[in-house]
């Protein structure tokens, strides 16, 4: 939600702060937050809002200065250097009737360069769906390509991590709601390596996903395989893995607190182009992403683990009574899955920040991908997970923003209810 | 450290509000999962519908409290006939992540800021038990044993929770015993064999997701008046989680169980969770290992190892009959 969440305030923050960059003229030097805040009318016109109070304070928490807003609604503030720091807007300073549209998003918390002058926006007015047309530069087009791309990189990060999960299921035949805390530990281990350690974050990327793998490796071997030994059934497994989910969550609230924080890298980028709002990070991920689902790819289609891993999803008995050693292959699946998600995890962390609820937040998404696909398939999980993305992102154009991600589980219980088995599924798996 | 204000609050939250709430949502998931072998993990959403129908009716549209309480008995019906419809020919695993899905949906609808003008958004509606603690007969005072004492209101509240707690009980056991809740029980060991013998499976189904989502509905109405305020964020995932400790805790399949098992869930809660922070303040735990603002966060990962441990070693509860239990169906 999240990340939906900052992709449209970013997409709506250069939009709607190019012609206000214009008209307040260059800040030659220094670094500096400016804006214009402005409200729809009852003509259905934008109209700037005077007197508006914002206050910025330093992410440690000393306040640098408040500034109000002009006769033109714009206001320009300098900032004592580079950095991190947090915007407020003073809700009660706002005119009778208006309110921020998303209330929640009071305070922005946003970094610095050197000699960046930061357009901020606070968005006016309810959320409702298209309300805000006529102001914005793209023009629905234009907005709606923004959101198609990010809802494809979305998309594509929910696939990455679901495949994981629809294998353990296709394999083991768990239902494993800790995986999302997997696609948190990647993120997390990534952070940790990038930030604590000081490493660049691709190389600090890289032994994200070697941990993660490991550490799903050490789950299957210490905790699964175990349980499947001594006959443990499944939905006794489903709740193991629901208290896995509440143990993992708060142990990493416990060590990483709850702010989310970037990455040291790449955390803020321009658009590349004017009316929509797609940044080199953006094309990075995508081309990342789909680099990395054509190996996947390759692996179950090509090599002979990838065949056992398909055959033993497919059917445990007939693999297992053809040679396939069932349990070295779950092994795998359990180290490649968790890698995967590791990987989701640090694209994740970089289309928002890392926050330890990160990938309980992605995991109904996934749910809701992977059943679209058909639970079990690989290539279910990606299809299914691609058209969550893009279908969550595209349904902003009708729906209130907030009510995006419901719109996603929604269609995932409509699909249950026309097509039970998902996509690719096979009909029998479902009584 | 201090005992004796430890055993005061442990025995205060194993009778409280918490154990009213928790444990009439464990007996209707009680009904669903340990009778009927339904894995709903959207019980909060029957939660939910209990608390804001109170809240909406009282607090939004000024009609008087019995008119809430219809309606927070009215919209878990509907919620039941939305969420059941479409998904209980599911098998449990997929009904499973629909539920939990649905109840998803609930809260996000209800803290969505179109709907401001009826549930208030993510800030959520408060100031609506003025009618409940008006009927209060009790006199002013503080009534109780030992430390444990609560004013009139509390008591009358506690009084009227209890009586929910009581009444909902008597309810399973009479429902279990007659023609209804065999039916609910075959289903639970072998859908097929109730509908050889012609039952509508998916009919009982249905009525035992109503019946079970109602109790926990008056759950949410305890919950709503109680605390005096509904906020959309408190009826999120943990709450489900949190009933199916109670649930697995106390025994599944057992009419008592639920309630037991929410008694000793918060009662625990509560023991760890003031036992560690006393041993913060008193310094025994080094506060660069813990601080007071991380207990909380310790609570919920003992919780979670203990809903590992007690499924892993015994899934039957406290109280449980092994034979009885509906996990292994896949």
């Amino acid at each position: 939600m999240r990340v939906v969440r900052s992709f449209v305030v970013a997409a709506l923050t250069a939009l709607l702060c190019l012609p206000a960059g214009v008209a307040l003229g260059d800040q030659a030097a220094g670094e500096a937050v400016r804006g214009v805040i402005q409200r729809l009318n009852d003509a259905g016109e934008q109209e700037p809002v005077e007197g508006v109070t914002i206050t910025v304070a330093e992410a440690g928490g000393a306040e640098v200065g408040t500034v109000t807003t002009d006769a033109e609604g714009a206001y320009v503030l300098e900032l004592p250097g580079p950095g991190d720091y947090s915007a407020a807007i003073d809700v009660a300073s706002l005119p009778e009737g208006t309110t921020l549209r998303n209330p929640d998003a009071a305070t922005l918390e946003f970094t610095i360069r050197p000699n960046q002058s930061r357009p901020l926006l606070f968005p006016l007015g309810e959320g409702a769906g298209g309300g805000g047309e006529g102001f914005l530069g793209g023009g629905i087009v234009g907005q709606a390509f923004g959101l198609l791309v990010s809802g494809i990189r979305f998309g594509l990060i929910i696939a990455m991590c679901a495949i994981g999960l629809s294998l353990i299921f296709g394999t083991t035949g768990l239902t494993n709601f800790a995986h999302g805390e997997i696609v948190t530990f990647g993120a997390l281990a990534a952070y940790f390596v990038n930030v604590t350690l000081g490493v660049h974050l691709i190389p600090a990327a890289v032994i994200a996903i070697v941990i993660g793998a490991a550490a799903g490796g050490l789950l299957d071997r210490a905790l699964w395989n175990p349980l499947r030994r001594r006959g443990t059934g499944l939905i006794a497994m489903l709740v193991i893995s629901i208290g896995l989910s509440i143990l993992l969550r708060y142990l990493y609230l416990y060590q990483f607190g709850g702010r989310t924080r970037p990455f040291a890298q790449y955390a803020v980028q321009r658009s590349l182009f004017q009316s929509v709002s797609v940044t080199p990070v953006d094309l990075i991920s995508i081309v990342l992403s789909i680099a990395v689902l054509i190996g996947v790819a390759t692996v179950l289609q090509q090599t002979r683990i990838g065949k056992a891993m398909r055959a033993v999803a497919d059917n445990k008995d007939l693999a297992e009574s053809s040679g396939v050693d069932a349990e070295r292959v779950v092994l795998f699946v359990w180290v490649f899955g968790a890698g995967l998600a590791a990987l989701g995890g640090v694209l994740l962390g970089l289309a928002e920040q890392v926050g330890w609820l990160m990938g309980f937040q992605l995991l109904l998404l996934m749910f809701a991908g992977v059943t679209l696909g058909g639970l079990g398939t690989a290539y279910g999980a990606l299809l299914g997970s691609l058209v969550i993305g893009v279908f969550v992102q595209l349904s902003t154009l009708v729906v209130p923003n907030d009510l995006r991600f419901a719109v996603g589980l929604a269609v995932l219980i409509l699909v249950l209810l026309v097509r039970p088995q998902g996509i690719l599924g096979q009909a029998e798996r479902v009584g | 450290m201090d005992w004796l204000t430890i055993l005061q609050r442990t025995f205060t939250n194993a009778i409280g509000q918490e154990f009213i709430v928790y444990g009439l949502a464990a007996i209707g998931l009680n009904l669903h999962f340990g009778y009927t072998g339904l894995l709903n993990f959207g019980q909060v959403a029957f939660v939910a519908a209990g608390a804001y129908g109170v809240a909406t009716v009282v607090a939004t549209f000024s009609l008087p409290l019995w008119l809430g309480v219809l309606a927070g008995i009215a919209l878990p019906l509907m919620l039941a006939a939305l969420l059941g419809i479409p998904t209980l020919r599911l098998r449990a695993d997929y009904l499973a992540i629909v539920t939990i899905a649905g109840s998803e949906i609930v809260r996000l609808v209800a803290r969505s800021p179109s709907l401001r003008s009826i549930t208030n958004g993510s800030y959520g509606l408060s100031q609506f038990g003025g009618d409940f603690y008006a009927l209060n007969p009790i006199p002013d005072g503080r009534y109780g044993i030992w430390r444990i004492t609560f004013d009139a209101n509390a008591t009358w509240y506690l009084l009227v929770g209890w009586t929910l707690v009581a009444l909902a009980t008597l309810l399973i056991l009479v429902l279990i015993r007659s023609p209804w809740g065999r039916v609910l029980k075959s289903i639970r060991e072998d859908e097929d064999a109730p509908r050889s013998l012609g039952k509508n499976v998916y009919v009982y189904k249905l009525q035992s997701l109503a019946v079970g989502g109602v109790i926990a509905a008056f759950g949410g109405i305890m919950f709503a008046i109680g605390s005096q305020s509904v906020q959309p964020d408190n009826y999120g995932t943990p709450l489900t989680f949190f009933a199916y400790c109670a649930l697995i805790l106390g025994g599944m399949a057992r009419v008592g169980g639920p309630v037991i098992g929410a008694a000793m869930f918060w009662g625990l809660l509560a023991f760890t969770e003031n036992t560690l922070r006393n041993a913060v303040e008193a310094g025994y735990i080094p506060s660069g290992l813990m601080d007071t603002v991380q207990v909380g966060q310790v609570r919920f990962m003992l919780v979670g190892l203990g809903l590992m441990l007690l499924m892993i070693f015994r899934p039957q509860g406290v109280f449980g009959d092994k034979r009885e239990l509906a996990l292994d169906a896949r």
